[in-house]
């Protein structure tokens, strides 16, 4: 009689536990990418600069030793921030006769803020012992009350937001001339509300 | 007469078989290897960073420089004290020699990078604004002026 030798099965049993362990060996050793932030771009290093500023024209920040953030001369919270750069920015106070006149601002037209969108310069300053995350909310408030206008004068214009924009220009699989009909939106929008944001040298004490 | 009841006593059920069960962790291991990152060594200071919700990717990575500023980690430096230092390239330095260090840094990278380098600040929220400022003058005085404050996401600091 033929003897029949059916092949061995090797045991695939422990396969899965040694699978086991190579997973949480990565769980353990890796983390997931998280790098994300601000961008600011800081002033260069230029000393003799004089410009006079119209005091209306001028949105002081101010954090003290004790994080308290004062905005034009009150103290206020950190939420009711956004709210106030919109309004000093998007104010457009001259008069509809003059040149400046800001044409798309819907703000109050108030005679104490800003008199236009390119004009309205935003000054954060510091003091040494006022504590990081404070100022990084405070920074983060500004660029957000940007946004919210840049993304309200894109949608008007162009049917999209200001990010979704922002985050296609720098996606790599477009063509050349996408990218430039975008870049041209970008400055589009970037010139109607330029970001100007100052950060003078913190006071010693 | 047909038997309702053969099989239900001839036959037990078929054992579940685990055959494919390593090839789904083995998915589930690809899956963290290509979405991880293997952890940076040894840090040295503390690194809870702040939160920020109107933040922008990093993720270029070769045009990032990393500047590390918190108070020294416990478990590794107990005799450092609590004041916080700066860390680059793996070491403690001082203040002033950050701009040195940026500029070796930026020396490393290619020619057509160096203009779109960026510095990100990595700060640990205990960090007070005097060690930033200090930090901002000296990349300001080798004109690297590109900044990011790296952040994690969520909403940002309410309880002020």
């Amino acid at each position: 009689m033929k003897n029949y030798r059916v092949p061995q099965e090797v045991n695939a049993g422990s396969m899965a536990d040694i699978a086991f362990l190579l997973l949480i060996f990565f769980l353990v050793t890796t983390s997931i990418e998280n790098e994300a932030g601000i961008n600011r771009l800081i002033p260069p290093d230029i000393i003799d600069t004089h410009v006079d500023i119209k005091e209306r024209n001028l949105f002081e920040i101010s954090i003290n030793n004790a994080d308290y953030i004062m905005a034009k001369d009150e103290i206020i919270d950190s939420k009711n921030l956004r709210e106030k750069v919109i309004a000093f920015i998007d104010n457009g106070g001259v008069s509809s006769e003059k040149e400046a006149y800001c044409t798309y601002c819907k703000g109050n037209r108030l005679a104490e803020l800003s008199e236009n969108p390119d004009k309205a310069i935003i000054s954060i300053k510091a003091q040494r012992n006022s504590s990081y995350p404070v100022y990084v909310t405070v920074q983060n408030e500004v660029i957000g009350a940007y946004n919210f206008l840049r993304n309200r004068e894109s949608l008007r214009l162009f049917n999209t937001t200001y990010e979704a924009i922002n985050s296609q220009y720098y996606n790599e699989e477009i063509s050349d001339y996408q990218k430039i009909k975008l870049k041209e939106r970008l400055e589009t929008i970037r010139a109607l509300y330029p970001q100007k944001i100052l950060e003078p040298e913190t006071v010693n004490n | 007469m047909i038997k309702f009841t053969k099989y239900r006593f001839s036959k037990s059920l078929p054992p579940v078989s685990t055959a494919s069960l390593p090839d789904i962790v083995f998915i589930l291991l690809f899956f963290f290897m290509t979405v991880t990152v293997i952890k940076n060594q040894n840090l040295l200071v503390e690194n809870t960073l702040p939160t920020a919700t109107e933040t922008e990717k990093l993720d270029k990575k070769d045009r990032v420089i990393e500047i590390y500023v918190g108070r020294p980690s416990t478990d590794s430096n107990s005799n450092l004290g609590d004041e916080p230092r700066i860390r680059m390239d793996d070491k403690f330095i001082t203040v002033d020699e950050v701009s040195d260090y940026a500029l070796q840094a930026l020396a490393l990278m290619p020619q057509h990078l160096r203009s779109v380098a960026t510095v990100s600040i990595k700060a640990d929220i205990g960090v007070k604004m005097g060690i930033i400022e200090d930090l901002k003058s000296q990349l300001c005085m080798v004109n690297l002026l590109k900044i990011n404050y790296t952040t994690f996401e969520g909403e940002a600091l309410s309880d002020l």
